[in-house]
């Protein structure tokens, strides 16, 4: 079963194909997705995506959905968040988790890299303004413990400060008492998780055959 | 002795290397005198060496004719001789480490393991020449029951899990698929070269080839770990190695008796070889059962152990050493049971037992395991010179040849097969790796050792020491050098970043997330439904107290703070402060808020460096106060009680923490610390203002009184850092209630 379902789409597909690199099995079966998720309509709302059971016990379910709905992972330079997206937005951004092909020159290597920091980035910093704030890295590690009560709360918050420090020390080396450090920048973000080897860890399996009936 | 050449450049290493050669010839004299005792019964033939003492029948009584004097001094070897002889191999085998790491310069061209088989094979030649006996050789039942499990408990227990489940698929592929193809592949061709005309092997059978194949196939994690223990390569081909070193076993075993029992048979049939899969399942996972029922006993067991902290590593051992046996009780696959045995055990031990038992258990496996190496390759020499050879030049070249055309080519093959499953592809430089780090080592020859004595017996198991000199000396050595030569990615150094930490567990959640969007079933759902139910139902059993619900970030937060802390004491004044050697401080990155959280005026850069002067004199004199402790403290140590061992605990954290923050001079919040103590409330933290600067300047220990759970901060500063050398060296009668200070900011 792994033909592609809608001929029509045909043309698009290959179109898409171009644009993300899946190849046309794995458009099919996302295609298929979307549509099950959207109950066949054009676009996804964000309601449709809280729907999903499985989601709903993930302590990052929020920022999950609203990556999918922040124009700056769609490729285009865009800013702010729209309130649905259609089929190629969604493509678009599950392009981000495709494993880097075998035969990759280094630049590319470092492109794909670059870009699924990039991504990692866009959601940690809700308010778009380029820097992850020490506000905003607290809330992503409140996020992370949320599943554990309210004792997560305080520790949290010195978690994300002993990070933050981590990273000021890191990026910025000396500095004055007085001066203060703004936020994560895109760069110092780089720099932080050079060791992370993000290009082989950041990627899932897209599946070039249908199984999606046997979950929602 | 060759290889204790001294070097001219250094004093020392002339010394050690002259002790070490005196040594040895002592240890010579004492172990051919003990074969000597034995062998000769209760005759006499002691060497000039011990006999100035008197009449060696002296323990016999006093039943001669004629009356003694009182035997003064009295010799009995016999009493002792089988504790000593194996405590005189024992102090060989560490002398020899010893004094291959005070000569330098050979421990760079040459991997330990061959440094260890030369010495048994001077020692075993030394024995023979002196003796014209043999020396003991490796003994199966020694080496598979005492010598073997060490070394894989060390390696269970700290199996990386992260990278070994990420690539299970690809390990069980090497090692069945793999391990299944070298055996036919090698026993096969060996067949076709035994019925070449005038090789004289006319009368080694199919099946006698195929047994051999089984011996000689499997990769020995003992050797593996050995050689690249030391070349330092990345995580991923460590654990494809050694995963299959590992996992292997079950092959190899089954394989084995399957053979033997063939052979004694004489005949095939289909059936049998039926019942021979079936075997392989029921061994593999079987002993897995087994490991896994011993390791939640542990696990369970350790969750009650809070009373008696001293026994707890114990604990660890005997069950996993129990585990080890109960398999091999059924021929199942013992290493694997030991295996898994210590990964069930681990994360659930580890949250139960004390810090002080979790250091011993560390210390413990890596000690004896690195014992255990030791021996093994000094009685691989040994044995070497001891057995009966029979050199067959047909026999021995094809094998070795064989051996890593197979590896090659199954390598090769099997990577093909996986990179179509996997997401990070294997590349033609992991494969060459991976080909290469195919060593044999001891297991294989136990098990040759244990085949029925024959002609065939000798050729095979002489063959099978080249082999495994073969591997253990050419490809131990040239790969460091090759590793180096195709810059193939080495270990990076983690240095425990918090950071990476929260990314980790980020992208766990989001790559789990982005699966269930996608709607199917992967990898990361299944991990994350373990997790779950792990959290929600096991570690409520497993787990002792409140821990049981502590996320994983904390408990690793509050270990990254534990080490710091340590660190920072053990190194004294001089220490350099983990990876943040900045002054950034806390409130560089503290948004800049109305003065009520500051309420302290701002000191001058001057001021400040004063400040930190004294603090880390005062850091200085805790150390010295910490030598003057330490013989009293740990005389006290094993039979305190569990409360003070929990105090101690939450102290030197939040010491810890403190002395690190009085260093960065943050301002911190007080945390919440786990313990084990339920009576103790947790603290709910406060940003204090950081009015302490005055009072650090007072050295005088402000003791407060006696009482539990006082939220609201006294300000003493200078008392943490007695406490601190206090709870370090152990806990003296004080017990201190900690004292929430703020610090200068």
């Amino acid at each position: 079963m792994g033909a592609l379902q809608s001929l029509p789409g045909q043309p698009e597909y290959i179109d898409l194909a171009e644009k993300t690199g899946f190849s046309l099995e794995q458009i099919g079966v996302l295609h298929k997705r979307f549509k099950q998720l959207s109950h066949n309509e054009e676009t996804l709302r964000r309601d449709h995506f809280n729907e999903i059971p499985d989601l709903a016990c993930n302590p990052i379910r929020a920022q999950i959905v609203e990556a999918f709905f922040d124009r700056r992972n769609f490729r285009q330079n865009g800013e702010g968040t729209v309130q649905e997206i259609g089929f190629e937005e969604f493509l678009v951004v599950m392009s981000h988790f495709r494993p880097p092909s075998l035969h990759m020159t280094e630049e590319q290597r470092e492109n794909v890299r670059k870009e699924k920091l990039r991504f990692l980035f866009n959601m940690h910093d809700t308010d778009n303004d380029g820097t992850i704030t020490l506000e905003e890295y607290r809330h992503v590690v409140e996020e992370l413990l949320s599943r554990s009560g309210a004792l997560g709360k305080e520790t949290a918050k010195s978690i994300a400060d002993a990070a933050m420090l981590e990273v000021a020390s890191i990026s910025m080396g000396h500095m004055e008492p007085d001066e203060f450090y703004e936020g994560i920048t895109f760069e110092h973000f780089l720099k932080l998780l050079n060791e992370f080897e993000i290009e082989s860890r950041m990627n899932i399996r897209f599946l070039n055959m249908d199984t999606t009936t046997l979950c929602k | 002795m060759a290889d204790l050449r001294p070097s001219r450049s250094r004093f020392c290493p002339r010394l050690t290397a002259a002790f070490l050669c005196v040594f040895l010839l002592v240890f010579l004299h004492c172990a051919s005198a003990s074969r000597d005792a034995v062998s000769g019964g209760n005759d006499t033939g002691i060497r000039p060496v011990r006999s100035t003492q008197e009449d060696p029948h002296d323990h016999h009584g006093n039943s001669t004719e004629h009356k003694k004097a009182f035997p003064v001094l009295a010799f009995n070897f016999e009493h002792v001789r089988k504790p000593f002889e194996i405590s005189m191999w024992i102090l060989l085998a560490l002398l020899m480490k010893l004094g291959f790491h005070i000569i330098p310069r050979i421990s760079h061209v040459v991997p330990e393991s061959c440094l260890l088989i030369v010495v048994g094979l001077l020692v075993g030649g030394t024995i023979k020449a002196v003796e014209g006996t043999n020396a003991p050789v490796l003994d199966s039942k020694l080496f598979f029951l005492y010598l073997l499990p060490p070394i894989i408990l060390d390696a269970g227990y700290f199996l990386p899990i992260r990278p070994f489940t990420e690539n299970l698929g690809t390990i069980l592929v090497f090692a069945v698929l793999g391990t299944l193809w070298n055996v036919f592949f090698i026993g096969g061709t060996m067949f076709a070269v035994c019925q070449i005309e005038g090789a004289g092997l006319g009368d080694v059978n199919l099946l006698s080839c195929l047994l051999f194949g089984s011996i000689i196939s499997a990769v020995d994690p003992v050797a593996v770990l050995a050689v690249f223990e030391e070349i330092h390569i990345n995580e991923l081909l460590h654990i494809l190695v050694f995963g299959e070193s590992l996992l292997n076993d079950a092959v190899t075993v089954v394989l084995y008796h399957l053979f033997q029992e063939f052979s004694r048979e004489g005949s095939v049939s289909v059936g049998d070889a039926l019942l021979g899969v079936v075997c392989f399942f029921v061994v593999s996972l079987g002993g897995i059962l087994v490991g896994f029922i011993y390791g939640i006993l542990g696990a369970f067991t350790s969750r009650f152990t809070s009373h008696t902290r001293v026994i707890e590593p114990l604990f660890v051992f005997i069950y996993s050493y129990m585990a080890y046996l109960s398999a091999e009780v059924f021929h199942l696959s013992g290493i694997m049971s030991l295996i898994a045995c210590g990964v069930i055990m681990r994360p659930y031990v580890e949250a139960n037992i004390s810090h002080k038992s979790y250091t011993t258990v560390k210390y413990f496996l890596k000690m004896w395991s690195s014992v255990s190496e030791t021996l093994i390759f000094i009685f691989l020499g040994v044995s070497t010179v001891a057995g009966p050879h029979v050199w067959n030049w047909t026999f021995v070249v094809f094998t070795v040849f064989l051996c890593l055309v197979s590896r090659v080519l199954g390598v090769i093959g099997l990577t093909s097969i996986i990179n179509k499953f996997r997401i990070v592809k294997l590349t033609k430089k992991d494969q060459f790796i991976v080909a290469y780090g195919g060593l044999r080592g001891a297991i294989a020859f136990s098990l040759g050792f244990l085949l029925t004595d024959s002609k065939m017996k000798h050729m095979f198991l002489t063959a099978i020491i080249t082999v495994i000199f073969f591997t253990v000396f050419v490809q131990g050595m040239t790969i460091r050098p090759l590793v180096e030569l195709l810059a193939v990615k080495r270990k990076k150094e983690s240095k425990g970043s918090i950071n990476e930490e929260i990314h980790t567990q980020f992208l766990d959640h989001l790559l789990t997330g982005i699966e269930d969007v996608c709607g199917h079933y992967g990898h990361h759902h299944w991990k994350d439904k373990l997790n779950r139910f792990n959290k929600k139902y096991v570690k409520k059993w497993l787990i002792a107290g409140e821990r049981s619900t502590e996320p994983q970030l904390i408990s690793f937060y509050n270990k990254m703070e534990l080490k710091q802390a340590m660190m920072l004491v053990e190194g004294g004044s001089s220490a350099k402060l983990p990876t943040v050697m900045s002054s950034v401080s806390m409130q560089n990155i503290q948004p800049r808020e109305p003065p009520r959280r500051r309420a302290m005026p701002n000191i001058s850069k001057s001021r400040e460096e004063e400040i930190r002067k004294i603090l880390r004199a005062n850091l200085q004199n805790t150390r010295q106060r910490l030598r003057s402790y330490s013989r009293h403290d740990l005389m006290i140590d094993p039979f305190e009680d569990n409360v003070s061992e929990v105090r101690l605990r939450k102290q030197r954290v939040e010491m810890g923490r403190r002395v690190t923050l009085m260093s960065f001079h943050l301002c911190l919040p007080e945390h919440q610390v786990f313990t084990y103590d339920d009576t103790e409330s947790p603290r709910s933290a406060e940003m204090k203002p950081g009015s302490a600067a005055v009072q650090l300047l007072n050295e005088s220990p402000q003791r407060s009184d006696q009482s539990d759970a006082e939220p609201n901060a006294k300000q003493d500063d200078q008392e943490e850092q007695l406490k601190l050398s206090r709870c370090l060296s152990d806990p003296g009668p004080n017990q201190d209630q900690l004292e929430q200070g703020s610090l200068v900011s």
